[in-house]
């Protein structure tokens, strides 16, 4: 028994090593602060520049949409418009397209190696940069739909929406080449999520005699709802912030229109185009329209992380 | 009529909305490859003409001249300098962060608190990236008085990296069996020496793998550059042209795709066609490579 103990005698060690060890974690926990400092810095940083716009124009500042410097008035009330009507739409287009996707990559309807295919591609069109989507459009998606856009003019011209004539550059192909952006993230979640949903609930929809698909509409994607909430909240977020390819394809005017033919704004579109020339209460109020940004896209992100902690537990 | 027998029936209503849904499903995963299908094409038909030795080599030339657009040289190296400059900064904090999430933390309070803000920050539009930077360093002059530089640009593209790497370093490490901390502890190994020599290696395909997509992704990042790094015509010349603007592949696609000049245009084709080719290179290689971790016999 005390041979066995004295191994233990200089158990305690060298001090320098010791030391390295409390150096190590301490840096390690100074890093991982870095998240918090940047994202506080952010939102601090952003709110203080718009502090000017915001004490002159208040909360008029989000329903005029007068942009004169010349005249030093300023009113954001075409962005945000655009901002929320481009990604509502976009993201309305998305869910259908990218949950059927999903529905088709994780069930068995096509060999395996084609579904493979399909996933991959579907997650290699995530890693197209926006601006070269943004290219492809001007050049090619514009001239192709300009003929479709006629059509929908003349026959649909009652609705609010399809009122005006077309123009080259509108908020509707914005929000096509949003859709095309937006497929990715709604596809691959909504499949993540398809794929952890138990087998044994699908076999015992079968077993008692539901088909496929009412076995997919009432017990698969009831199960998965949450996680294909949370991907769809994710994506709608991404919709509000995505900058290069929808200002090159929205034509940039500030003048409030209803419809999606004529030419829009977003918040970002009027970022990426004023902010390098702009001096004095234009900055400030760039900044408090980065402001609205940021907190709209804050608030759809933390909504979606608390539908996944709430419900993602339900069927693991 | 009532049917009372076992066998499918193609005429059941149950059987016929099933087909139908069926093949609804396959149309939309047809819409959903579409795009990637057309884009590259179109990149590879409209960016592979314009490959040429001159294009590697030459300054854009300003538009208004009708001949010739030049190269994208200074942007080709302005790209590859402020994606490096992220890197190196991005690289370092994201992976301490997620060496001190995975190994350090119990899941208090402050780890939850961490996490939560890492999937925030991955979340914040990338313009605002931009903006931050913009108020923080270009309009303060905070970098030795230069204003709009390459340096401004890396920095911004960095803020973006920063929550993937950290995700993928928190995630991998998570995965590493905690009998290999136990076994490297149990010995006698300090916690530094089991995280640097034990876990980290363990897990070093799935972090390197989700940090070269990282990577990947913050080189065709566009709008975080725009008012940071703005754009140059000129070669970079030495290490002091990093304090000055800065061009890249990806601005130059954005300026030059506005431009009302066909040779203008040209070049932005062919900038994609580098840009999407190295891109699409590395996202698939990084896939296979995981792919072949996932089927090894994990450790």
């Amino acid at each position: 028994m005390e041979e066995k103990l004295t191994l233990f005698k200089n158990r305690k060690r060298f001090g320098i090593e010791k030391n390295i060890d409390i150096i190590f974690k301490n840096t390690a926990l100074v890093l991982s602060s870095f998240v918090a400092i940047i994202l506080l810095g952010i939102i601090l940083v952003v709110f203080f520049q718009s502090f000017e716009s915001f004490s002159k124009y208040g909360l008029k500042f989000l329903f005029t949409s007068e942009w004169n410097p010349v005249k030093d008035e300023y009113g954001a009330f075409a962005a945000i418009y655009g901002t929320v009507i481009t990604s509502l739409f976009s993201i309305f287009i998305t869910i259908p397209l990218g949950v059927g996707t999903a529905i088709f990559i994780t069930e068995d309807f096509a060999p395996k190696i084609i579904r493979e295919i399909i996933g991959s591609f579907v997650e290699l069109l995530a890693a197209i940069p926006s601006v070269v989507l943004g290219l492809w459009a001007i050049f090619v998606m514009e001239p192709f739909f300009r003929g479709f856009f006629a059509l929908l003019h003349s026959w649909f011209s009652w609705i609010p929406l399809f009122s005006s004539e077309p123009t080259g550059r509108n908020s509707l192909l914005a929000i096509l080449i949003l859709v095309v952006m937006l497929l990715p993230i709604v596809t691959s979640i909504s499949r993540d999520t398809l794929n952890q949903v138990p087998k044994k609930l699908r076999n015992a929809a079968y077993g008692i005699g539901a088909s496929r698909w009412k076995t997919i509409f009432s017990v698969i994607l009831p199960a998965a709802l949450s996680g294909i909430m949370a991907g769809v909240l994710l994506a709608l977020g991404r919709a509000m912030g995505e900058t290069m390819a929808v200002t090159m394809i929205i034509g940039n005017s500030n003048a409030f229109s209803w419809s999606l033919l004529s030419p829009g704004y977003t918040i970002s579109s009027m970022l990426a185009n004023q902010f390098g020339e702009a001096d004095g209460t234009q900055v400030s109020s760039l900044f408090y329209a980065a402001f609205i940004l940021m907190i709209l896209s804050l608030l759809v992100n933390i909504f979606a992380q608390f539908l996944v902690k709430r419900f993602s537990l339900k069927y693991r | 009529m009532q049917n009372h027998n076992l066998f499918y029936q193609n005429k059941s209503s149950r059987n016929i909305t099933d087909i139908f849904l069926t093949s609804i499903s396959f149309l939309f995963a047809l819409f959903a490859i579409l795009p990637l299908i057309l884009v590259v094409s179109y990149i590879l038909f409209k960016g592979g003409s314009q490959i040429s030795l001159d294009l590697f080599t030459l300054e854009p030339n300003p538009p208004g001249d009708e001949f010739s657009a030049g190269g994208i040289n200074p942007a080709l190296v302005g790209t590859l300098i402020i994606t490096s400059i992220a890197s190196l900064i991005a690289i370092p904090i994201g992976m301490g962060g997620g060496i001190y999430l995975a190994e350090y933390s119990k899941g208090g309070l402050f780890a939850r608190f961490i996490r939560f803000g890492v999937n925030v920050l991955a979340g914040v539009p990338s313009i605002i990236a931009g903006v931050f930077i913009y108020a923080l360093i270009v309009s303060t002059k905070i970098i030795f008085g230069s204003t709009y530089s390459g340096l401004a640009g890396g920095i911004a593209l960095s803020i973006l990296m920063l929550p993937s790497v950290i995700k993928t370093t928190d995630e991998g490490l998570k995965l590493v069996p905690n009998e290999l901390r136990q076994a490297s502890l149990g010995i006698g190994a300090s916690m530094y020496t089991t995280i640097l020599r034990i876990t980290l290696p363990a897990a070093f395909r799935s972090i390197a793998t989700g940090v070269v997509l990282g990577i990947a992704r913050a080189a065709g990042e566009t709008a975080p550059l725009i008012f940071t790094a703005l754009f140059s015509y000129y070669y970079v010349s030495g290490f002091e042209d990093l304090f000055y603007e800065m061009g890249s592949l990806s601005v130059l696609i954005y300026n030059f795709a506005l431009e009302p000049y066909d040779v203008q245009n040209k070049l932005a084709w062919a900038a994609s066609f580098i840009l999407v080719l190295s891109i699409l290179f590395v996202n698939i290689f990084a896939r296979i490579l995981a792919n072949i971790t996932t089927k090894e016999k994990r450790i």
